[in-house]
């Protein structure tokens, strides 16, 4: 623990809603402590800026504990900012140094409009989960859990796919704004589980129909999005996805 | 005596067969009847999203309401542990009983019978229900599911997904939601908030909510109104739940006529990441689960100046194993908590503050993993860095994003020293007062999950949370609301231009203007951080006459200050998280009032809630079961004035003992 406090310089994205144009503006934050995370130290701003009857910055943010998916800040060109694996609100400000400037913006992608400053509308992804991202079992209908004997290997494989917060930071890194990654998540678990079977095809069809829908780009594989996701799903996913997909189109009855 | 105003309904028969018999004999709706009634969900974290999903399965008209962006966000999403089922998975003699028995006693003897053992009748179904879903737990190499034990259990009975738990049942959860938002049974309302309801003829028949992306104030009808909307820790300001958690929907029910259930029940969790300054915006838990390997200890000796590594086994006091050798690191929470307490109070804390004592893994890394894999592995006399190395891959797959979290907070590898931690507010037990069926006392009304008080008492066991939301809303509720729904077939749905409709909408509306118009020099976020601090220190882990009493008339200064000097910047029609924060802020002000009444009221200690009056020669919570064996439920009369209904506690099923965990 260190207990030099540092300032930071910001330039972050204002907008006042979803049809204005938005531009940066630059802000000074002193006395800024290396444990603070990035979050806390964008609470310290707006404080200040209320304190001077100035309007705070609109940022999206929940559980602050890496889980809800909720932060969405990209900084300094990197969604989640410099460090890998971690969420922007699990990022801590003795990652930068004394005398920085940050540049932070919001998810850039068509198929997330910015609602304020840094906060965009991410109801896609909802959309694409209701398309398909589901097992069709209705409450009360289960078998006993132990009636369905399921590999560690396999089970572990569906569980790090399903470790996904559906942030959309795969979104915001990749240059075609591709929601692969996302989808591929979803559909691996559920390729991956005996309870998903009966569904495999229609589902990898559906999310895919509507990821496309939804305006969401092409994969061109260059892998940002699994770089830059904070919980580090892997790009095997993606190949899954396209193998269930391909499967799925070959087999499809006319 | 129970109050004539408090009916909770429970069934008739043995404590066995009440939930069967009566489920079996409920009013139904036949299947063309529901697909006329309306039903308003509001939040979707499990309690909210496996109710809309069930009931939307079964027919009803569904809508569901979140303030996040998406109902994936909801707080349970944050849960780590597990969730606990009476499945007898591991043959250590579990059963429903068992469940059920060490939940009331978890609880300290202060929830309701009746429902605890229903709790626990559901508990396996929830796990097959959540597996059918394709929740991906916990398993071993032949395929079968994996349990760990939590707090004030002797069984392992607790299902989990590494230190995710909560994230996997939700997105269960919420994949159910999302089928039916697809097939159009559910239509879903992110980004709004309910901000009053609507009683029409002394029913709940609808909800104003704001759209918090435009600001707009918008009316919904429903022939139900259920509350799914979580606890409300944050009155503290610095706890494990989210930045946006909130009493806010739960507080306005109350104020319209739903009893508030024991509002002075909180849950402290021992083991959370210390605060680490002024900027510090929400604490992180780290789960319980890690007291099945962590062992806490704290320097025998004094401000003890020492890295942890460095001070020897003999030099260590394993407070808890000394204390309560038959439980040890796995008593209940609130034991954990205060015992935590005590040793930093007396001078024996780590860390710069003072306030943290040592978890610590590297025993259990070592002699427990490491050895087991070495003779997996069959590896014979493996030495310490083998043994460190084997053991430290089991903690990782284990824990593995506990740990990491920890790391990227603290910037300290608990790998290689033991985490400090130390307790913070974590889960509230109480909560709006209900019925078997779960309703309130507004008709109409219900209330699951945390928001609701009914099934853990004083006190929480670990891993029952996830298990009652899912109860709650997968089991219960699709069934118990026929009571009500059964006769209302006949209602048409109500137009939101109805004249109840309005006139609530328009008290909104000025509520948010006169907010808007204070314009003074102070944030929501500076009262917001006073006010838990006065609850902290007079409300929190150790309570006394003289404080509370101190806490109410603080409380009703900053009030009346906040609505004096309040700053809002931004409009009301606009995306304005401010304006959500001060409406929040506003409702935990009057909450706090209520708590330190309720916990002044309260005479004696249990569970959670230790008056420092009344406790055993030990420093134990002293129980007064012939004067307070009952749920207080608060009727709300006008600001700052409450009238006190009793519902007294019956113990037919299990024998009332001091709880003991030595």
């Amino acid at each position: 623990m260190s207990n030099e406090n540092m300032t930071i310089h910001l330039k972050v994205w204002k907008q006042k809603n979803t049809g204005s144009k938005g531009h940066l503006e630059d802000y000074t934050v002193n006395n800024v402590s290396p444990d603070m995370s990035f979050l806390e130290m964008f609470d310290v701003l707006n404080e200040e800026l209320i304190h001077e009857n100035k309007e705070p910055i609109a940022f999206d943010h929940d559980c602050r504990e890496g889980i809800c998916g909720m932060c969405s800040m990209y900084i300094n060109g990197r969604p989640h900012g410099p460090l890998e694996g971690v969420t922007t609100c699990q990022l801590h400000m003795r990652s930068f140094k004394d005398g920085d400037t940050i540049v932070v913006e919001p998810w850039r992608a068509a198929a997330f409009p910015v609602i304020k400053d840094l906060v965009v509308d991410r109801t896609a992804f909802d959309r694409i989960i209701a398309s398909g991202g589901y097992v069709s079992i209705n409450t009360g209908n289960a078998q006993d859990a132990n009636n369905l004997p399921i590999g560690k290997e396999r089970a572990d494989l569906a569980f790090a796919a399903a470790a996904c917060i559906g942030c959309g930071a795969c979104v915001a890194a990749c240059k075609n704004a591709s929601a692969m990654l996302f989808v591929s998540a979803k559909v691996s678990q559920l390729a991956l589980l005996p309870q998903g079977e009966p569904e495999r095809q229609s589902r990898a069809l559906s999310m895919v129909a509507q990821m496309d829908a939804e305006g969401f780009g092409s994969c061109t594989n260059t892998g940002a999005c699994s770089a830059e996701c904070p919980k580090e799903i892997s790009l095997d996913n993606i190949a899954r996805l396209n193998r269930e997909f391909l499967g799925a189109s070959l087999s499809k009855p006319e | 005596m129970t109050s004539s105003k408090l009916d909770a309904k429970v069934p008739q028969g043995p404590i066995g067969e009440k939930w069967t018999k009566y489920k079996s004999t409920i009013s139904l709706v036949n299947p063309a009847n529901k697909r006329n009634l309306e039903i308003i969900v509001v939040g979707t974290g499990l309690a909210g999203a496996s109710a809309a999903a069930s009931l939307a399965e079964m027919g009803y008209q569904v809508k569901a309401f979140c303030f996040q962006d998406s109902p994936r966000r909801a707080h349970s999403i944050a849960a780590q542990g597990g969730i606990n089922a009476a499945k007898n998975y591991q043959n250590d003699g579990d059963s429903v009983y068992r469940l059920f028995y060490d939940t009331v006693k978890g609880g300290d003897y202060r929830s309701r019978e009746a429902n605890v053992h229903r709790l626990a009748e559901v508990s396996a179904n929830i796990i097959d229900q959540c597996v059918a879903q394709g929740v991906p737990f916990a398993r071993d190499y032949g395929g079968m599911l994996k349990n760990r034990s939590f707090g004030g259990t002797q069984v392992k009975r607790t299902f989990y997904a590494a230190g995710q738990t909560g994230q996997q049942l939700l997105l269960g959860a919420y994949s159910a939601l999302e089928r039916q938002v697809g097939l159009g049974a559910v239509k879903m309302y992110s980004r709004h908030e309910m901000l009053d309801v609507v009683i029409i003829d002394g029913k709940a028949r609808g909800i104003i909510a704001r759209n918090l992306t435009t600001g707009k104030l918008e009316r919904y009808f429903g022939h139900a109104v259920l509350l799914c909307s979580g606890g409300y820790g944050n009155v503290f300001y610095l706890s494990t739940n989210a930045m946006g958690s909130n009493v806010t929907a739960a507080w306005k029910a109350h104020k319209r006529g739903a009893y508030f259930g024991n509002p002075c029940f909180t849950q402290i969790h021992p083991t959370c990441i210390p605060v680490s300054g002024d900027h510090q915006s929400k604490l992180t838990l780290m789960s319980e689960s890690l007291r099945n390997d962590g062992r806490i200890w704290v320097p025998k000796k004094k401000d003890e100046t020492r890295a942890a590594n460095d001070i020897p086994e003999e030099e260590r006091d394993y407070y808890l194993e000394r204390r309560y050798p038959a439980f040890g690191n796995l008593v209940p929470r609130d034991i954990a908590s205060r015992a935590a307490k005590e040793r930093c109070d007396a001078g024996y804390g780590v860390g710069l503050t003072k306030q943290a004592v040592y978890l610590d893994f590297r025993f259990n890394l070592i002699n427990k993993y490491g050895r087991a894999e070495a003779s997996r592995l069959n590896i014979e006399n493996p030495d310490l860095d083998t043994l460190v190395r084997l053991g430290k891959e089991v903690v990782k797959e284990e824990y593995g994003n506990l740990f990491d979290m920890y790391k990227q907070i603290t910037g300290e590898d608990p790998y290689e020293v033991p985490m400090k931690i130390y307790p913070a507010v974590h889960y509230t037990m109480g909560g709006l007062w209900v019925d078997y069926n779960l309703m309130t006392t507004v008709p109409g009304m219900y209330a699951l999950g945390e928001a609701n008080f009914s099934d853990h008492g004083a006190n929480r066991l670990g891993a029952s949370a996830l298990m009652q939301g899912l109860s709650d809303g997968y089991f219960v509720i699709p069934i118990t609301i026929g009571a009500y729904l059964s006769s209302e077939i006949r209602t048409k749905a109500i137009p939101t231009d109805h004249e109840a409709f309005v006139a609530v909408e328009k008290q909104v509306k000025e509520r948010l203007e006169t907010l808007k118009n204070i314009k003074g020099t102070q944030s929501p976020e500076s009262f917001h951080k006073r006010l838990g601090h006065i609850m902290w220190e007079k409300c929190g882990m150790a309570r006394n006459e003289k404080g509370l009493t101190e806490a109410i008339g603080e409380i009703r200064e900053l009030r009346k200050e906040f609505w004096k000097d309040l700053r809002v910047t931004g409009d009301i029609d606009e995306f304005n998280p401010e304006l959500d924060k001060a409406g929040r802020v506003a409702d935990f002000l009057e909450l706090g009032e209520l708590m330190c009444i309720d916990a002044l009221e309260r005479r004696e200690s249990c569970g959670g809630h230790f008056r420092e009056e009344y406790q055993e020669d030990g420093g134990e919570a002293k129980r007064d079961d012939e004067n307070f064996m009952f749920v207080s439920a608060w009727e709300y009369n006008k600001e700052s004035d409450w009238t006190l209904h009793k519902e007294v506690l019956e113990y037919e099923n299990i024998k009332i003992a001091q709880r003991n965990y030595k």
